[in-house]
């Protein structure tokens, strides 16, 4: 009974200071508050890619796994050269639909940034409006468009500029490029747009004053201060469009398959979970080595030039 | 705009046709599906044939498209609004409070707008054989909610910036507590955020594809349900006429979300 009085005062001191401590501290306040959407975040990503990659380690005996850790997979991946290919593939027509989106969209954000000057907000929503509609059915359109009995063969067939259907068109690596670069394009917009829209205009008035055309202008004051807004574009569009498979698999026929055409057949009809691990690993690892030796040379190139 | 910089905001006509063509060329496409489905012919090809309204008809009387339909909205409405539940308290939290780290955990929570989503997918669909959990709409729901935070939070992280804190300092001092504080003040000054995420969030769970093919079991979702459409070229007219009914509500879903994501903002604004 004494013990007990005797315990309690420190205990509830213990826990005022502890109530204290948790109003006072704001980083304390803040991170409970966001503990369940950080908590959900991390956990529903990390854990599954933590399996993953542990499931790399594993091989395929018919449906079983078997459990003890080896680097067969990973010995595959680098020895048959038909996983190089499809990954080389990947890249390039993701960097080649990265560069193209990029290129268009640049223009395109400079005129909302500099020339609208009234009702941007509609301009912007415009601009973004296709890429909030289903990916499926937008690739499904290129599909119709491009087709061999397609929109383009027809309409040309029809005003009789051509005999024969175009065959390259449809199911080729340009296909590809075509209809990502058309699916990507807000992704470059908006963040060009912002560094763009961040530029202080007094500075432009600046050059023009002291003797710069429109020109010179343009490439001493405003496109390296919109790099960062070109850098997060391109880092925005290539890391998702190397992993896309709807793309490939709809329209770009045998000779544009991406690696993750392969990765998924491993998950489905292959059915060899390890090995697609294996390689969904290592096209992370990869491009996520290729983004941050861009990061780097972006980083080198922006400071020598601001 | 001052009328003073117009030297260098003279207009300029190429700009502005190149604008317009780049307009064009991100809505044709997309057009030739409502374009289409009003062809009187199972081939997409011109010239067209006449107009028919038979592939809406035809829409209509589909049994499994409906039950597809019924199941992307279930899971669209459960994961828009346990995405923006937690988008609130994490952009409550990211604007409101200074926290050590606040770049990473905002870089952590947007993660899934880059890595590629074949990667989440089959990594969420080992994680699901393994734990023993059979593929569902559930498994789908997971996903989608996973997908859809990173949307909740840049939408409502600008609607929080967006006013002014001293507002809820105020009520504070005049004696409301944390919780009403919240009720009274803060939610009804960033409610247009929250229907705007809500909106957005539903838009991408409804229209997306890589997640739910990974993670979706015997029940499809629309877009599930139309890949297996895709198949069979006699079937794409009434593929065509659903396309064009959902693009038309996915563009004013859309359009009102975006909308009331920058409604009267500046009404709380620091500024005024």
């Amino acid at each position: 009974m004494t013990a007990e009085t005797g315990g309690a005062p420190p205990v509830r001191r213990w826990r005022a200071r502890l109530r204290a401590m948790f109003l006072r501290s704001e980083a304390i306040r803040g991170y409970t508050l966001l503990s369940p959407t950080l908590l959900v975040m991390a956990f529903s990503m990390g854990v599954p890619l933590a399996i993953m990659v542990v499931m790399s380690f594993w091989t395929q005996h018919g449906f079983e796994f078997d459990t003890t850790l080896s680097f067969t997979n990973y010995g595959d991946a680098v020895d048959r050269p038909i996983y190089e290919k499809l990954l080389l593939r990947s890249l390039w027509i993701s960097g080649a639909c990265t560069a193209a989106t990029v290129l268009l969209s640049y223009p395109m954000a400079y005129y909302v940034a500099f020339h609208v000057h009234r009702r941007k907000m509609i301009w912007i929503i415009l601009m973004t409006l296709p890429f909030w509609t289903s990916y499926l059915l937008r690739v499904f359109t290129w599909k119709i468009i491009l087709g061999f009995n397609g929109v383009i063969n027809s309409g040309l067939k029809g005003l009789g500029l051509i005999d024969q259907p175009l065959e390259f068109l449809l199911y080729s690596p340009s296909a590809v490029v075509i209809t990502l670069t058309h699916a990507w394009a807000a992704f470059a917009i908006l963040p060009i747009y912002v560094s763009l829209e961040k530029i202080d205009r007094s500075l432009l008035e600046a050059a023009t004053d002291l003797g710069d055309g429109p020109v010179a202008r343009f490439l001493r004051v405003t496109l390296p201060l919109s790099l960062p807004g070109v850098i997060a574009a391109t880092v925005l569009i290539f890391v998702p469009t190397v992993g896309d498979y709807v793309t490939p698999a709809l329209v770009g026929g045998p000779d544009g398959m991406m690696l993750a055409n392969l990765i998924q057949a491993y998950f489905g009809k292959i059915n060899n979970w390890p090995m697609g691990s294996a390689l969904a690993i290592t096209m992370m690892i990869v491009v996520g080595l290729i983004s941050l030796i861009y990061f780097w040379l972006a980083r080198k190139v922006t400071e020598r030039t601001i | 705009m001052n009328k003073d910089v117009s030297y260098i905001q003279r207009r300029n006509r190429p700009l502005h046709i190149y604008a317009l063509v780049f307009l064009g060329y991100l809505y044709i496409p997309v057009l030739f599906l409502p374009l289409f489905s009003f062809n009187d012919s199972i081939y997409i090809a011109f010239p067209m044939k006449g107009l028919t309204l038979q592939w809406y008809q035809s829409m209509f009387e589909n049994e499994p498209m409906f039950a597809a339909l019924m199941n992307s909205v279930r899971v669209g409405m459960v994961s828009s609004t346990l995405a923006t539940i937690l988008g609130v308290l994490g952009a409550k939290a990211v604007t409101r409070y200074r926290i050590p780290g606040q770049k990473s955990v905002v870089f952590v929570i947007m993660l899934p707008l880059v890595i590629p989503g074949i990667i989440l997918g089959v990594a969420l669909l080992i994680l699901m054989s393994r734990l023993g959990v059979t593929l569902s709409l559930y498994t789908v729901t997971m996903g989608h909610i996973l997908l859809c935070v990173p949307f909740a939070m840049a939408t409502l992280i600008s609607r929080f910036e967006g006013f002014d804190k001293s507002m809820e300092e105020a009520s504070a001092d005049l004696g409301e507590n944390a919780w009403w504080t919240f009720l009274r003040v803060t939610l009804p000054m960033v409610f247009p955020g929250v229907v705007a995420s809500l909106l957005l969030c539903f838009t991408v769970s409804f229209d997306e594809f890589i997640l739910a093919f990974f993670l979706a079991g015997t029940d499809p979702t629309l877009p599930i349900f139309i890949w297996g459409q895709l198949r069979f070229p006699d079937r794409l007219p009434s593929v065509l006429a659903l396309g064009a009914c959902i693009l038309v509500v996915s563009f004013a879903v859309v359009f009102l979300s975006q909308w009331l994501a920058r409604y009267d903002t500046d009404k709380y604004s620091p500024d005024k």
